[in-house]
């Protein structure tokens, strides 16, 4: 199980969780606990979202095709965080006060763009297993390809919520720019071209022997 | 939650006699003060120090008080920094003596006053007040201080003054957060003549019975009851008397967001989020936020005839 990759991605993917429950039972939440939780939640969510869309870019970098199939379950975390982040919107926030909720949906920018990167985000985890993925068949990836909307809209609603400081969704807007760019037809050349310099340089190739042993 | 229950003693009864009057004959004058700054001797004036002679005064809630603790660690001061503890983390060095406030515009007294001067211009009293942050949440806190009308009658303001303009410090060196330009430096507030002469309206210097924390604007801060916290300007350095309104920091930075009044207004929303409810800070539930933050009987009639959607 401890040489099992999976393992650890569980452990490191539930260490923001932990420390949310170590801080609320040390007292450590601040003054504000509620505000805390829903900005951590919701962090960890947009760092989820781009730690998922990585994984292709790094798989055409490394040649490690395998990466992909830690995909899934870094998606899957990442639908984790964005539940609890939506709970805690609609239980400490709104208190499930259905007309206040709605009204806040349809009335701020914000919401509505985060609340529509949530529901989009719904079918993508709901056919996240093998079977759905062999029903789907090509529509699969016609439909997954959705996360690159959800993504855009969750900096978006990052974007818009805060007051005046902008340095950190901006942050998260140039990263996930990258990410993006590197999926366009020059940006998957430029990877390869990256690799193969690396890879003739020796460094990567020492790198990747030495994971086989130990992998 | 630990709740301090200030006033109970006379303050002088509690200061060591010796330092307390050390204290009154370091308050005595502004030569000493210059005399003293210029040996390097700092005077007793930091935050948790006992504020003397300060009175009881009628303006008390029957709510609980904030905690000592989260009104002086969770606090909007962007010239410390955006996050809401940045203030208290980055404050700790800053130096409210030697400090001076200028009185300028249309005045028939313009000038300038030592802090420790005007500490001494009226009787320090504490007034429990409702603190409403633009965000959602709110406090309540005993502050000290005095009315602003104090000094606005002392500086004699002429038939021009309509407004009055508040500004803060501008020294990037010891305020990190005017490294950055999240906002036009320095920081400017404003009132209306009436709002200011308003005698809910407070200089505030200390708060729980203490001299102000800097991360709560020491060493004299504005502090409007009725209107977003955004509005009480602090660690200020000039007061002018204006004739036209003025144009304050947060009207520049997002003119459609923040508008010159900004009372407390729960049927006006801010462009990005509601003003209907707000989250007291220390409780689980959220609150209605009331209007004027529940001083309507003293302010309301400033505002007779105007459509507040209009003038938000």
């Amino acid at each position: 199980m401890l040489r099992n990759p999976k393992f650890w991605i569980v452990v490191v993917c539930l260490l923001p969780l932990a420390r949310l429950i170590a801080l609320g039972f040390s007292g450590g939440l601040g003054a504000n606990p509620i505000e805390f939780i829903t900005r951590s939640t919701g962090t960890w969510t947009l760092v989820g979202l781009m730690v998922t869309l990585s994984v292709t870019p790094l798989r055409r970098l490394s040649g490690r095709s395998g990466l992909i199939r830690y995909r899934r379950m870094l998606g899957l975390f990442t639908f984790f965080y964005v539940c609890l982040h939506f709970v805690t919107y609609i239980w400490l926030d709104q208190f499930f006060d259905p007309a206040a909720i709605v009204k806040d949906i349809i009335k701020r920018p914000f919401i509505t763009v985060g609340f529509s990167a949530f529901v989009l985000l719904i079918p993508l985890a709901a056919t996240s297993t093998h079977a759905m993925i062999r029903r789907l068949g090509r529509r699969w990836q016609q439909l997954h390809r959705l996360v690159y909307v959800i993504a855009i809209l969750g900096v978006i609603h990052y974007l818009w919520l805060v007051k005046k400081d902008l340095t950190e969704p901006l942050a998260y807007g140039v990263v996930l720019t990258l990410l993006l760019l590197m999926r366009l037809p020059w940006g998957v050349v430029l990877l390869q071209t990256l690799r193969n310099r690396l890879v003739s340089t020796g460094a990567w190739q020492g790198l990747f022997q030495q994971n086989r042993k130990s992998g | 939650m630990l709740i301090r229950q200030p006033n109970d003693i006379l303050s002088s009864e509690i200061t060591p006699l010796e330092v307390y009057r050390e204290r009154r004959r370091f308050m005595q004058g502004m030569g000493v003060l210059a005399a003293g700054a210029a040996l390097g001797i700092a005077p007793d004036v930091r935050a948790g120090i006992k504020l003397a002679g300060v009175r009881a005064s009628a303006y008390k809630l029957d709510e609980d008080q904030t905690s000592y603790k989260s009104v002086t660690t969770y606090n909007n001061f962007y010239e410390f920094g955006t996050g809401k503890s940045d203030p208290a983390d980055n404050a700790g060095r800053f130096k409210t003596r030697p400090w001076t406030v200028a009185i300028e515009g249309e005045v028939g007294n313009p000038g300038e006053y030592d802090i420790d001067s005007l500490l001494k211009l009226a009787p320090l009293e504490e007034r429990v007040y409702r603190m409403r942050c633009v965000e959602g949440w709110s406090m309540v806190i005993p502050w000290v201080g005095f009315p602003l009308h104090e000094i606005i009658r002392r500086a004699g303001p002429t038939g021009n003054a309509k407004y009055v303009e508040f500004v803060t410090l501008h020294d990037s060196r010891q305020m990190p957060g005017q490294r950055s330009r999240v906002l036009d430096w320095p920081y400017i507030e404003g009132l209306r003549m009436d709002e200011a002469m308003n005698p809910l309206t407070l200089m505030a210097v200390g708060l729980y019975g203490e001299v102000l924390p800097n991360q709560n604007g020491a060493p004299i801060r504005l502090v409007v009851p009725w209107k977003y916290g955004f509005k009480s300007a602090k660690s200020i350095v000039k007061i002018r008397f204006v004739e036209k309104q003025p144009l304050t920091a947060w009207m520049k930075a997002t003119p459609n967001e923040y508008g010159f009044y900004s009372n407390v207004n729960p049927q006006v929303d801010h462009p990005r989020w509601s003003q209907s409810r707000e989250r007291r800070i220390g409780e689980f539930f959220k609150r209605d936020t009331l209007m004027f933050n529940g001083y309507g009987d003293q302010v309301a009639q400033l505002y007779r005839g105007m459509d507040l959607k209009k003038f938000f």
